[in-house]
């Protein structure tokens, strides 16, 4: 069953048009020389909150030393599974070879990340970061597939004090005091 | 079984429950489907008692000193008189009457004790553990662990890297000496060369002076490890293990067909554990039969089909074998110990509708360590035997297919997974004949194939096979097959199907309505019902035959080895 709303028939003034036009114009020259409300993207851009959630990215910690030691926990928590990781182990002549494992490959494809940020939350080694940028682009698919070097670029340090594997190859250093 | 009258009534958290005697607590507790934790205790070593974890509160019916009377309790039920501390679930056996409490308050404070002192000096480096994921350290630490160290003192430092042997890596942090491996070796390898030097916290598995643990069974200390101590140097750093997808699996390199667990990702395998079957292998295998899912990805792998060396798919791969083996005037068929009970049912099949001048296998030998290597490398040449493909042993050089060969009797053989170059036909014999090869791997063989059919490895299909002790044990699909390769039975049923004009079964399901028809000894088994602990079949009509398996593991030969010149 249809139901007929009828329209109430215009008066005079709305039927000439030429005050409606004019309290449009009204407007426009209100914001014309009033304060802008938009950025102009992209050469403004906006400030990012804090806890916001970008592309996410791997960091090194203040002595360079790659945080990520490829547990692949952020491989499997990943809903649409956009992590890859190859584990291996690190060479014995590293500087940083009491770690014994970190990522030989680390792919993110962020034509499948959601930036739900569960990656950074499960991450035992705080090493996956979502960090400010949002804006990718790419002329192919392989393009915007960041990897392990893209990722650590994009990351950078993370000025955190733990030191938490410096400490066990110090503890190593100073013996068992057997 | 034990005698129903053998039983004695042991009672866990107030249930009473009928066991063998000797029974330990912690398989009482199993039974009733309550774990009792541990790390020491395996059910196939010794009894060590030495982690403590599976600490449980132990009563007895109490007796009157003076009389010796039963005590009872008011109502009349026997008055049970608790130990005032706790006892290990592992080291006590079932008695008539014996109480034990696996969840009382008592029993949880000690597990929760012993987890804190393990943990005191553990380096908590799951994330680049291995073991992480099905280590029973972490388990029972986050179901009895206390969530948060009062340990403020330095951690004790241990060796991180020790090369124990050519295939095991230690990480004596981790190390919560249990002993599982000590005891292994010394049990059940008979190589005894592991052992723990110093003492109390700094207490350090080591290999004794001048030894490793390179004997064929160590891998197994890997898997018995409750702990990341020991970890496997081939699968180290790999893969997580909750990545990996369990599928059934036999180990495909001796007739003991040790069952197994192979574990993959996405199409790739990354390990082979052992499978518990305790006629069998118990819960152990070889570390040379881990190596074999190297096999799929392996450099002489054949990824497609090819007629007279040029590519060519399955289906004209296939037509042009059916055509070749049904033009031929003599041919011969050498089938193989490493293939699947289906697949000698098939070739049987193919043997008969050629008239067939020979039907052979070709045999492997090597040294039996009279644990779970045995003599014969074929895994199922009882199966060849059962489906009647052969009816006698198999020899190591095909000397008699050589003379027919020589004599124009065999003009066309067919060959599954074989070399018979390897086995002993010379390059001239091989030149005089025409070859349809269905293998996984390349050969000298496979190379003068007029018609080269790729086919699967074990882990890329299903089937059966036939051990030692004539029992039927089946192996499941664990990834697929690589493009341009097709399945060995679909291969042999459609060559079947087409010298015959009539249908034939190309799945293992419909093979097994076959096979299972009345008067074969495979009578009543298939596939599908088959268990995973596999078997038993009647073999008494093969007694006869001079296997040449010697005694190992859960088997002893029937009649009197004949060994070999």
């Amino acid at each position: 069953m249809s139901i007929v709303i009828k329209r109430k028939p215009l008066n005079f003034l709305e039927k000439i048009y030429l005050p409606e036009i004019a309290r449009g114009l009204a407007t426009t020259f209100r914001r014309l020389w009033g304060k802008p409300v938009t950025l102009e993207y992209p050469e403004q851009r906006p400030t990012i909150p804090e806890g916001y959630r970008g592309v996410p990215t791997l960091v090194k910690d203040p002595e360079g030393r790659e945080k990520c030691v490829s547990c692949q926990l952020c491989e499997f928590v990943c809903p649409p599974k956009a992590i890859r990781i190859k584990p291996g182990a690190i060479s014995e002549d590293s500087e940083f070879a009491h770690v014994e494992k970190g990522p030989q490959e680390f792919d993110i494809d962020m034509l499948r990340c959601i930036y739900c940020g569960l990656c950074q939350e499960v991450c035992p080694e705080e090493a996956i970061w979502l960090q400010n940028d949002y804006s990718l682009s790419g002329y192919s698919r392989s393009e915007m597939v960041n990897d392990k070097e893209k990722l650590y670029e994009l990351g950078g340090t993370l000025p955190d004090l733990h030191f938490k594997w410096k400490k066990k190859q110090e503890a190593a250093a100073k013996g068992s005091g057997h | 079984m034990e005698e129903k009258k053998n039983l004695i009534t042991v009672n866990i958290d107030g249930h009473d429950l009928e066991v063998a005697p000797g029974t330990n607590m912690v398989e009482a507790a199993a039974m009733l489907g309550k774990e009792i934790p541990h790390y020491c205790y395996h059910p196939k070593l010794s009894i060590a008692g030495n982690c403590r974890m599976c600490l449980v509160e132990l009563g007895m019916p109490g007796r009157d000193r003076a009389t010796g009377e039963a005590m009872l309790n008011e109502d009349g039920t026997p008055k049970i008189m608790w130990m005032p501390g706790p006892a290990i679930g592992c080291g006590t056996k079932a008695s008539p009457g014996i109480h034990i409490k696996t969840d009382s308050p008592k029993a949880l404070e000690s597990r929760e004790a012993v987890t804190e002192f393990l943990l005191v000096n553990h380096p908590l480096d799951c994330p680049i553990c291995d073991q992480a994921g099905e280590c029973t350290l972490q388990e029972f630490s986050s179901t009895h662990g206390r969530g948060y160290s009062r340990f403020i003192e330095e951690k004790n430092v241990k060796p991180k890297r020790t090369r124990l042997g050519p295939r095991v890596t230690l990480d004596d942090e981790r190390c919560v000496l249990c002993s599982r491996c000590v005891r292994f070796s010394e049990e059940i390898a008979k190589d005894d060369v592991l052992g723990f030097t110093d003492r109390g916290s700094y207490t350090t598995l080591t290999c004794f002076p001048g030894k490793e643990l390179a004997n064929n069974y160590s891998l197994n200390t890997v898997d018995i490890c409750p702990v990341g101590a020991l970890t496997s140097t081939d699968f180290r750093f790999k893969m997580r293990v909750w990545f990996l997808k369990d599928s059934n699996s036999i180990d495909f390199e001796t007739s003991v067909g040790a069952n197994t667990v192979v574990s993959a990702r996405e199409g790739k395998i990354y390990r082979i554990k052992p499978r518990r079957n305790d006629e069998v292998n118990d819960t152990w295998m070889t570390d040379s039969g881990r190596d074999l899912y190297k096999l799929v990805e392996s450099e002489d792998r054949l990824t497609n089909c090819s007629i007279d060396g040029a590519e060519a798919s399955a289906q004209d791969a296939i037509a042009k074998a059916s055509e070749l083996l049904k033009s031929a005037q003599g041919v011969a068929v050498v089938g193989s110990g490493l293939c699947s009970v289906e697949e000698q049912f098939a070739l049987k099949a193919i043997a008969k509708s050629v008239e067939a001048k020979g039907v052979y296998l070709v045999a492997r030998y090597g040294e039996s360590d009279g644990i779970l290597m045995s003599t014969d490398r074929n895994p199922n040449v009882r199966g060849a035997l059962m489906t009647g493909l052969i009816d006698g042993l198999p020899e190591e050089e095909l000397g008699d297919l050589g003379s027919k060969i020589d004599s124009g009797e065999v003009s066309t053989i067919l060959v599954v997974k074989e070399d018979l170059v390897a086995a002993g036909l010379s390059e001239a014999q091989l030149k005089k004949i025409t070859i349809v090869y269905l293998g996984a791997h390349k050969n000298a063989t496979s190379g003068k194939a007029s018609a080269l059919l790729a086919g699967l490895t074990q882990f890329e299909k299903s089937g059966t096979v036939i051990n030692q002790q004539f029992r039927i044990q089946k192996f499941h699909r664990v990834i697929p097959g690589p493009g341009g390769t097709i399945e060995d039975l679909y291969a042999l049923a459609s060559i079947q199907a087409n010298i015959s004009e009539d249908s034939f079964p190309s799945t293992v399901g419909s093979v097994w309505k076959q096979l299972r028809v009345g008067g074969t000894p495979l009578a009543g088994v298939s596939f599908k019902s088959l268990s995973d602990q596999g078997q038993l079949l009647d073999g008494s009509a093969f007694e006869n035959l001079p296997f040449r398996e010697g005694e190992s593991l859960h088997f002893e030969p029937k009649r009197e080895v004949v060994v070999a010149e």
